[in-house]
């Protein structure tokens, strides 16, 4: 009975994962650039929710929207003011330096306004828990949440990218910024929607990552973001299906590993596992037929 | 990647300590007074811990201040933030001891006090740890605590659990990362072999991975524990016990002071905590004069309910206070012959505070007291018998 309920913390867990990835993977197969700023995009995500929902009482539908919209803006600010001057710098680590320092200036700004004090938070997710086997295997509504919001998430993002025009522009300018340019495609503002979808889906995850594990400090995107980056570079980095997978196997891996192996080796196991994934298979589990394609 | 942020931001805390070798502060000094100096961290993943010391050290210095000062002398204290580090602690020690510092306060956790002790004791520098629970935040002869030590706790933990008959099976969820969280359980653990009950289940976790409890509590849960010891701090508890009643796993909790707090997360539904047992020096709704003047000034000043640490601070700084009459100590002794005479006078004093009644302390620095253990009913501290 354990082994399964390993199992279903291990899904819920790479569900989390999963979605957090899939805003990861999407800037990465677009704009070809590692954001990690996304986990503090997350973070913020979660306290625009939160505390739309104390102050107010607001509805929390109502507290996840306004959440997108502020995270959207945020990315494209971001984007604007950090990324966008350095794109033709003659270096990639430009970006990437500056990635991380973003990730610093946005854990510290939130740490002055609202304190480091973790903030407990309010699940948006108001269902009963899926209790199995006479309630000794719980699966609770969160992870049914997530699971069903990344799927969703998935589709909407694939039919998107191939069926429409914003989405074929995508397209083009991760297979080649400079053609695209040459047949009339606007990369500035393709890359600034990359990163507007890409910050929308990071409040969305920060506000499910915190409905499972209800504490909220300046840091709690961090660790998580970074996990997730490790979940994308399995899946294969740019795959959307391949961040799907590799996350809900990674958060499945950790348990188990936990479980099995040694509590305290949790992380070293995730760790481990990037990097046997980068020796024996480079592009990831989905990377090779799709990387060009998004 | 992780490397890099940190390669990064140790970068950036060699600039910042370069710029902080000039001098800080450099006036004419009309009338002498005690220089204290405090670090903690004020920023960073643990400035809950120390915002409070600092806060609660500056209610103390004005109110001895306002009450006419230390053998007539007023005292001045000057905070310093750490971020929890242990170079940027030293940095900070360095800092204050520009700016005249003759004794410190501090630090406030134990890693980064480990290594500003060294400093204090090659300097004589007195030193007086408001919450750095480690024992070797103390390895100095020049270095007291005004809080237990970590075995201290994790001992008394055990016997308290064995001589109440509280339980036969006890699991025990611990932070592998933290010295206090491991220091606690080791001497938990070797105290456990002379009590009646059996660790059925000892499970680790890390800074790095503390949110997740699921594994822990289902071994827990497994191996038929009925009493879960949690040597770690009330974020994580709020999480574990959210976690645990989603499993339907309902066993007496126990806790130690860094669970002091937990009924005050914004949003944590406190029925959760409900029979949750801690051994800790001080309870905020403690109803003597002490307690209250210091919890209103808090709440008054800062708009929050102290905890502990800030209770440990506001004592270390009367503790001072009462070190210093004791010596008959004056502003323009030498640091080191400070130290001697504070050293000698820490011994000789009996204290009463808002952290414990008549404690008294030895030459290694341990404070002597009884721990206060306390029972959550109705979402407040109850003492137990």
């Amino acid at each position: 009975m354990s082994v399964l309920s390993y199992f279903v913390n291990g899904i819920s867990l790479g569900s989390v994962y999963a979605i957090i990835a899939l805003g990861y993977t999407m800037v990465y197969g677009i704009a070809k650039m590692l954001n990690f700023a996304h986990g503090d995009v997350i973070m913020v995500g979660a306290y625009v929710a939160l505390m739309t929902m104390l102050s107010a009482g607001t509805h929390p539908l109502l507290a996840v929207l306004l959440a997108i919209v502020v995270c959207t803006v945020l990315g494209v600010v971001i984007e604007r003011i950090a990324y966008r001057p350095l794109r033709e710098a003659a270096s990639p680590l430009a970006v990437l330096i500056t990635a991380i320092g973003v990730s610093y200036l946005l854990q510290n700004v939130v740490l002055l306004i609202f304190g480091s004090n973790p903030k407990s938070f309010q699940s948006v997710i108001n269902l009963p828990d899926l209790k199995l086997a006479g309630g000794s295997l719980v699966i609770t509504a969160e992870t049914i949440v997530t699971i069903v919001s990344c799927i969703i998430i998935m589709v909407v993002l694939t039919t998107f990218i191939n069926k429409t025009k914003p989405g074929q522009a995508m397209l083009a300018v991760s297979e080649d910024k400079g053609a695209a340019q040459l047949m009339g495609i606007n990369v500035n503002r393709t890359i600034a929607l990359t990163f507007a979808i890409g910050s929308g889906l990071a409040a969305v995850a920060g506000v499910l990552l915190c409905s499972s594990y209800p504490s909220l400090s300046p840091y709690t995107g961090s660790m998580p973001g970074i996990k997730a980056f490790v979940a994308a570079v399995f899946g294969g980095i740019g795959s959307i299906p391949g961040a799907f997978v590799g996350g809900i196997l990674l958060g499945v891996i950790e348990i188990l590993g936990k479980a099995y192996i040694s509590s305290q080796l949790a992380d070293a196991i995730v760790f481990a596992v990037l990097i046997i994934v980068l020796l024996v298979k480079p592009t990831g589990l989905f990377g090779k037929k799709i990387q060009e394609k998004v | 990647m992780r490397n890099w942020k940190k390669a990064l931001s140790v970068a950036a805390a060699a600039a910042l300590a370069v710029s902080a070798l000039a001098p800080v502060s450099v006036y004419a000094e009309e009338e002498a007074t005690f220089k204290i100096g405090g670090i903690g961290p004020t920023t960073g993943a643990n400035a809950v811990y120390g915002s409070a010391v600092m806060n609660s050290a500056q209610i103390a210095v004005d109110e001895i201040n306002e009450a006419g000062g230390v053998n007539g002398y007023m005292l001045e204290f000057n905070p310093q933030d750490d971020e929890s580090d242990a170079e940027k602690s030293v940095n900070a020690y360095n800092t204050l001891k520009d700016w005249g510092m003759q004794m410190l306060l501090g630090t406030v956790t134990s890693a980064p006090c480990i290594a500003v002790e060294a400093e204090a004791l090659n300097d004589n520098m007195f030193l007086l740890t408001p919450s750095a629970t480690a024992v070797e935040s103390i390895s100095g002869d020049n270095a007291f605590r005004v809080c237990f030590a970590d075995p201290a706790q994790g001992t008394a933990s055990a016997k308290y659990i064995g001589e109440n008959g509280l339980a036969e099976k006890v699991a025990v969820i611990y932070d592998s990362s933290d010295v206090y969280s491991s220091g606690i359980y080791n001497a938990f653990q070797t105290e456990a072999e002379n009590q009646p009950f059996e660790i059925v289940a000892a499970e680790a976790f890390t800074a790095d991975s503390k949110t997740d409890f699921s594994v822990q509590l289902q071994k827990a849960k497994d191996s038929g524990a009925d009493l879960v010891f949690m040597p770690f701090y009330y974020n994580e508890a709020a999480l574990v016990l959210k976690q645990a009643s989603d499993m339907g796993f309902e066993p007496t909790w126990f806790g130690v002071d860094g669970m002091d707090g937990i009924l005050s997360v914004e949003g944590f539904d406190t029925s959760l905590a409900e029979g949750l047992i801690l051994l800790t020096p001080f309870s905020a709704t403690a109803e003597d004069e002490l307690t209250q003047n210091f919890v209103s000034k808090y709440q008054e000043q800062y708009g929050e309910v102290p905890n502990q640490f800030g209770a440990d601070a506001y004592d270390g700084v009367y503790i001072l206070k009462a070190a210093l009459e004791q010596a008959e100590a004056t502003p323009d002794m030498e640091v080191s012959d400070l130290c001697e005479a504070l050293k000698a006078s820490m011994q000789e004093i009996t204290f009463t505070g808002i952290t414990g009644k008549d404690i008294t302390w030895g030459a290694d620095g341990e404070p002597v007291k009884d721990p206060i253990v306390v029972q959550i009913v109705d979402g407040a501290y109850q003492l137990m018998d």
